[in-house]
């Protein structure tokens, strides 16, 4: 309603404006009329009782016609009831002031409170937080009970106006755009204007420059491990290889990664492999020499113990749980369940490939040892993996 | 001397000697051993009459499953020869040995022996054929334990079914990974060498007894740990209350919109 913009002051009370539509204007045509002679329509808001209509009152006139009418309240100046818009005054100060009190709390909490340890951070954080949330939450209290309380309940509605400026102010926005160019030199110093272009492409063309910190790209990265011919077999954790010997218990398992990477993460990330070991004739062994579906590669196993990336082939989870029961495979994340007799055959869940085979074998002093890298990329799928 | 050499032409002399070198043997040995290997001074290495009394439990409670010679039966009940003191122990400590009502997995329960009932049978199942014995309290202590090391090696081999500081999980088909947090040192211990229902093993030459020992210390100690929030949910924090405040607190500020945006009656309307 304080909207300076609107159209009525051009003078709404006289006569109209011819570029107004018939239904914006016909509203306060009407509103110089006597208020008892419009009728109560369906859509107008509730009145207080001796108030003009809104449609005609919120029209801001001009100094002419608003010499002719009357000025009237819209608005009541003071609550209906003293004593409860006292009470609610009240209430609105006590939160306020409660507001003011929180906000000085956390001014003295911030300056009490040191965050030098992990208890002094979580204590710091958890009297701010409250501090900070009580001010706002009592200022928001505080002011709700304002509005609802001693101001007056009373609904307005706006008039819908025409967006588009008139013509004489389009007019005047053009000359001033015009003349502001003209004194500028912008437009009669060619050279100015061109430097000043030429200045910004640069500045355009940089954020492109900055999508090249997406790369390198990975290449063959992901196809391989750090797994190669003739590095042992590590237990993860305590870094001691291991001999077929040692792990001699049917439904043993052991997490290992390849010596000299255990420490880096990175590496791990991929390497990671699950030993585990079986009963004579509980694996479907194939003897060729590289993955055939559902088998396990005989050669790249030792006694019956075979060797499994610990990467998931779904979403590169630890598919680390395993059930000497079933002789399952499953990854904690999602589900995906491999059959480690069958060469870690997904027989349910998202994932789609097996879990590939590290080629395993014994060195001379015993140890297992790799035969090699995975002859597939370990983990999810990717764009490029073939 | 003359003592010795009246009576060493004695009929039972013989036996006597026999029995006296026999016994210093045993005690020999399980001096000389009981500091390093606890196989020879654990219950296993028992004596006869608790290796009866054992088999008298057994054929009380066990045999109509497992056989009257604990082979075992087809489908019903697998053969307890050279599963090793260990085993016993560790189901029948737990309460999950006799089981309850049939399901995919036993779940711990009140035992339902005393220790030394359970000893018993242990040693009888032990004298059959062998197989990892009970562990002495020595093997399953704390003390000096690498806690670091044993939080390693649980990460890396348990946890991925037990959750990382032992609350269990689930596994397929109904089975589940059991909570640890009721477990002795002595049971985890019997479960890492025996590798109970679908867990796997792991023996003593893989995970070393000092490992295990490690892996112990890790399991008990952590359970001391602040575990902040009610029902934290295997220690991931205190996100169920702050589901619960979330959602509260959510239901706060539609009431509150409702009140603030509410038609104000008045009195005289």
């Amino acid at each position: 309603m304080s909207d300076i913009n609107s159209p009525g002051l051009r003078g709404s009370g006289d006569s109209g404006d011819q570029s107004w539509p018939e239904y914006l204007t016909s509203g306060e045509a009407h509103g110089a009329t006597p208020a008892d002679a419009e009728p109560e329509g369906r859509r107008t808001p509730r009145r207080v009782i001796g108030t003009p209509p809104p449609a005609a009152s919120r029209t801001l006139l001009t100094e002419e016609a608003a010499a002719r009418q009357p000025a009237t309240r819209e608005l009541p100046a003071e609550p209906e009831d003293p004593a409860r818009a006292k009470r609610a005054e009240r209430l609105v100060a006590a939160c306020f002031l409660l507001a003011m009190v929180a906000g000085f709390g956390f001014l003295v909490a911030y300056a009490i409170i040191g965050v030098g340890s992990i208890d002094g951070a979580w204590h710091s954080n958890l009297v701010l937080g409250t501090c900070l949330g009580l001010t706002f939450l009592l200022l928001a209290v505080g002011a709700t009970i304002w509005v609802r309380h001693l101001m007056p309940d009373v609904e307005i509605t706006e008039q819908r106006h025409l967006m588009r400026s008139d013509e004489k102010d389009r007019e005047a926005f053009k000359q001033t755009f015009t003349e502001g160019a003209d004194t500028s030199q912008f437009v009669k110093r060619p050279l100015v204007r061109r430097t000043l272009l030429a200045a910004t492409v640069p500045l355009a063309v940089a954020p492109i420059f900055l999508l090249r910190d997406l790369g390198p790209l990975p290449g063959t990265s992901l196809d391989h491990t750090v797994w190669r011919r003739g590095l042992r077999l590590l237990v993860y954790g305590t870094g001691r290889p291991i001999t077929a010997a040692e792990f001699n218990s049917p439904g043993s398992i052991i997490s290992v990664g390849p010596e000299g990477y255990l420490d880096d993460d990175d590496a791990m990330a991929k390497a990671a492999v699950t030993l585990i070991k079986f009963r004579p004739g509980q694996l479907q062994f194939t003897p060729v020499n590289h993955a055939v579906p559902n088998k396990v590669v005989q050669n790249w196993t030792v006694d019956n113990i075979v060797a499994y990336s610990k990467i998931c082939t779904h979403v590169g989870c630890p598919a680390a749980l395993y059930e000497q029961t079933t002789h399952h495979i499953l990854c904690p994340c999602h589900q995906s369940t491999f059959d480690a007799t069958e060469g870690a055959r997904v027989i349910f869940g998202p994932a789609t490939r097996p879990l590939p085979q590290l080629p395993m074998g014994v060195d001379s002093q015993g140890y297992l040892i790799a035969l090699g890298d995975f002859q597939e990329p370990v983990g999810p799928s990717f764009w490029e993996r073939s | 001397m003359s003592w010795i050499t009246a009576r060493r032409r004695h009929p039972a002399a013989g036996y006597v000697v026999v029995a006296f070198v026999l016994v210093l043997i045993g005690v020999g040995y399980a001096v000389v051993t009981s500091s390093g290997n606890a196989s020879a001074s654990s219950p296993a290495a028992a004596n006869a009459a608790q290796i009866v009394r054992g088999r008298n439990l057994f054929l009380a409670t066990c045999a109509t499953c497992h056989g009257q010679f604990a082979q075992g039966q087809q489908n019903i009940a697998p053969s307890l020869i050279g599963v090793g003191a260990a085993a016993v122990d560790f189901q029948v400590s737990t309460g999950r040995m006799p089981p309850g009502e049939a399901s995919a997995e036993n779940d711990r329960k009140p035992p339902r022996f005393t220790t030394a009932e359970t000893h018993a049978i242990a040693a009888y199942i032990q004298s059959l054929g062998g197989g990892p014995p009970i562990p002495s309290a020595a093997q399953v202590s704390s003390a000096g334990a690498n806690l670091g090391l044993g939080q390693r090696l649980f990460v890396a081999n348990c946890a991925a079914c037990h959750n990382f500081v032992g609350a269990g999980g689930a596994l397929t088909n109904g089975k589940f990974a059991p909570s640890l947090v009721e477990s002795t040192p002595t049971q985890i211990y019997e479960a890492m060498l025996t590798g109970p229902e679908a867990m796997p093993v792991f023996n003593d030459l893989t995970v070393t007894p000092q490992e295990k020992r490690d892996i112990i210390a890790y399991v008990t100690q952590v359970r001391a740990e602040p575990n902040p929030g009610g029902f934290s949910l295997g220690r991931v924090g205190p996100v169920t209350e702050g589901l619960v405040a979330f959602l509260g607190l959510l239901l706060f500020m539609v009431l509150a919109a409702l009140w603030i945006t509410a038609k104000h009656r008045k009195a005289h309307e």
